[in-house]
């Protein structure tokens, strides 16, 4: 049986290699990525607290799922988002959308 | 009783032991085992499903069909196995060598991992998982993202526009199987594919028949089989995402085309054919895997049928046959059902104390019987509905080219 | 440490999940680093599997893999023009440091906190059924009725906000 902290360790290592990618990535479909990763290291703890610490109740999982759910419209929008401001500007580098309206 | 299968694993079992294995491991030698002899067995029965379908399309198109390899040519299909597997495989300038590759693997890889939730008979399936619908819709939707793949690291604009084509198409007709696939779900009360196909004392064809029909075309369009082959469509796109695939990567991608097909109509009979069940299939089960057998082969020879006689559709129609049509359909056909079934349940529940039980045909009669009810309403209505609505696009069309045909058509009418 | 089967998947699915998510954030080439995200979901939804959670793996590979994977890799190849090959930015060796940091915070805490703990029981058998009805019930303890509407709200305005934003 595998204890619970290596799912920890894991999902840890995930979450700050999702952090590093927000911080240093230039372009915007990459930290959208990276904000993926660390919305999955998240479940990745829910579940295993879920599973390690109380597996009779369910909202361990419950929770997982409205991650799911956030993580699947932030998607949408935000590529969207990038699409609609690539056919205005031409770039999808963070740092050339410095214009609050366009 | 037991099937042959479970004989086979037990004397496996007791073999492994015998010569020292743990229990623990003996098992997962054994799981491995018997998924690359169901992997194997399901590609080696397409050299079989090739050789058929296209003797039958032969016969469908006034022709023979292939008959030189072998008696009735049934070796026909090694023949070009053979040819495609010592052909070079040419790599296009500036494709993208690990995706290229990458993507004929995810391709057969999406097709045959289904069969690990498919039941057999009562007793032998893959892994009853308790999530089985819902492991085939993620599985399928690995293919999506091989056939993106493969699109993109070709280099060429064909594939890459084939590859779009293909994704809208497949992601769009994935909604309406989805809906389909909860009708099932909904009747038996489980995901496990074995309740389901065990649920079934009346064949959910019979109960939920516009269900299957939706379900039917739907997976018509996601195996890319006419009317819905535009994912090659071999006279406008070249070949589509497969265009730069040669020798064995082609091959891969051939196999997973067929098998895809076969794959979907084994599902179709499980969910809605009653998979193994037939009669003598519980006191002996490996009747219940000649029975599926059959039932596959019906399913498939449908498909093979509406393959050779219907001709292509448009992309648009066929995208917004599917939003505008095979959606709200569902969407109609789902609530309703669900809604009078739980009328029904309220109102006949003392008349008919069995009316949720799936144990015999009998006590599921009364359920049946209003489902279908609600299905031929539902159906009917959806039909005369496309029907005025093509009739009021054809006035539309013949005023636009000559205004006055329609004059004197109203005329003489 | 007793090398099972179970371990060894763990082993498989973690490298999978932490090879993944270092391909994400550091490969150049944005397609590869789309195809290392999904190696990383892939991995993760592994490792649900593990957990007993067979429901949120599926899910996983489908919403994830599915869907989000293919939203992604089409936006790259919509934006290919300008973007085939990027680097990172200027302050990516603080980044690195943070993410370090962050890393072996997390680490400290949970070894300190966490090391060695084992399940305290086994998964309820009915536990799928349970968590449907915990998504559609409005009483008792799993009652997520007002938050499962609300999700669904909110997916149905992202919906619509995405079409609204992508059309021309």
């Amino acid at each position: 049986m595998i204890p619970l902290h290596w799912y920890l360790l894991v999902a840890a290592g995930m979450f700050a290699l999702g952090v590093y990618g927000v911080l240093a990535r230039r372009n915007m479909v990459a930290i959208i990525m990276s904000i993926e990763l660390m919305l999955n290291a998240v479940n990745i703890n829910l579940v295993a607290f879920w599973r390690y610490m109380a597996p009779e109740n369910l909202n361990g999982q419950a929770f997982a799922i409205f991650v799911f759910t956030v993580a699947a419209a932030e998607a949408a929008v935000g590529l969207a988002l990038i699409i609609s401001i690539y056919r205005a500007r031409e770039t999808v580098v963070a740092k050339e959308i410095d214009m609050l309206k366009w | 009783m037991g099937d042959i299968f479970t004989t086979i694993y037990n004397f496996l079992l007791s073999l492994l032991i015998g010569l020292g294995a743990d229990q623990v491991v003996a098992d997962a030698i054994i799981t491995f085992l018997a998924a690359a002899v169901l992997a194997t067995c399901v590609l080696l029965i397409l050299i079989f499903n090739i050789w058929l379908e296209r003797k039958v399309l032969g016969r469908i198109q006034d022709r023979i069909g292939p008959n030189r390899v072998g008696p009735y040519g049934i070796f026909q299909t090694v023949a070009d196995l053979t040819k495609l597997l010592t052909k070079e495989i040419i790599i296009p300038s500036g494709a993208d060598l690990v995706p290229f590759f990458l993507a004929p693997i995810l391709m057969v890889a999406s097709v045959i991992l289904v069969w690990a939730v498919i039941p057999f008979t009562g007793k032998t399936i893959g892994t009853d998982v308790n999530i089985g619908v819902l492991y085939f819709v993620a599985v399928s939707s690995l293919g999506i993202m091989a056939v993106l793949l493969a699109g993109w690291s070709s280099n060429n604009k064909y594939a890459l526009l084939g590859a779009f084509r293909a994704v809208a198409m497949l992601v769009s007709y994935e909604v309406p199987m989805i809906l389909m696939l909860l009708v099932p779900v909904l009747l038996s009360g489980s995901m496990r594919m074995g309740e389901i196909a065990a649920a079934q004392s009346i064949w959910y064809v019979f109960s939920m028949p516009l269900a299957a029909f939706i379900f039917l075309i739907a997976m018509t369009a996601e195996i890319g089989r006419s009317p819905f082959d535009l994912l090659e469509a071999e006279s406008e796109i070249v070949a589509g995402y497969q265009t730069e695939y040669s020798g064995f990567a082609f091959a891969m991608f051939y196999a997973a085309e067929w098998a895809h097909a076969f794959t979907m109509c084994a599902l179709v009979a499980t969910l809605f054919l009653g998979g193994w069940r037939g009669p003598g299939a519980e006191q002996y089960p490996t009747l219940g895997f000649i029975y599926l057998a059959i039932k596959i082969y019906v399913v498939y020879f449908f498909s093979i049928w509406s393959r050779g006689t219907l001709p292509r559709i448009r992309i648009d129609h066929v995208m917004s046959f599917c939003w505008k049509f095979l959606i709200p359909l569902a969407l109609i056909l789902i609530v309703l059902t669900t809604l009078v079934d739980k009328i029904a349940q309220i109102l006949l529940i003392n008349r008919f104390p069995n009316y949720l039980s799936m144990a015999t045909p009998a006590d599921m009669l009364p359920r049946a019987g209003i489902l279908l009810a609600v299905n031929l309403v539902v159906g009917l209505v959806a039909i005369g509905w496309i029907a005025l609505v093509g009739r009021r696009e054809r006035r539309h069309q013949t005023a636009a080219e000559h205004p006055a045909s329609v004059e004197a058509g109203m005329a003489t009418r | 440490m007793v090398i099972t089967p179970v371990t060894i998947a763990f082993f498989i699915m973690a490298a999978f999940t932490l090879g993944g998510s270092l391909g994400v954030v550091t490969n150049r080439n944005l397609f590869h680093a789309a195809l290392y995200l999904i190696l990383a979901l892939f991995g993760a939804a592994g490792l649900f599997v593990l957990l007993e959670a067979p429901f949120l793996a599926a899910v996983q590979v489908l919403i994830y893999v599915g869907a989000i994977s293919v939203l992604i890799a089409i936006t790259i190849m919509v934006t290919r023009r300008i973007m085939g090959v990027e680097s990172a930015n200027r302050q990516w060796p603080l980044s690195a440091l943070v993410g370090l940091l962050l890393a072996a915070t997390l680490g400290f805490v949970i070894m300190d906190r966490f090391a060695g703990k084992f399940p305290v029981a086994g998964v309820p058998d009915d536990s799928l059924t349970r968590l449907g009805m915990a998504l559609v019930s409005y009483e008792g303890m799993e009652a997520y009725l007002v938050p499962f509407e609300v999700a669904s709200v909110l997916l149905l305005a992202a919906m619509i906000g995405a079409i609204v934003v992508a059309r021309k």
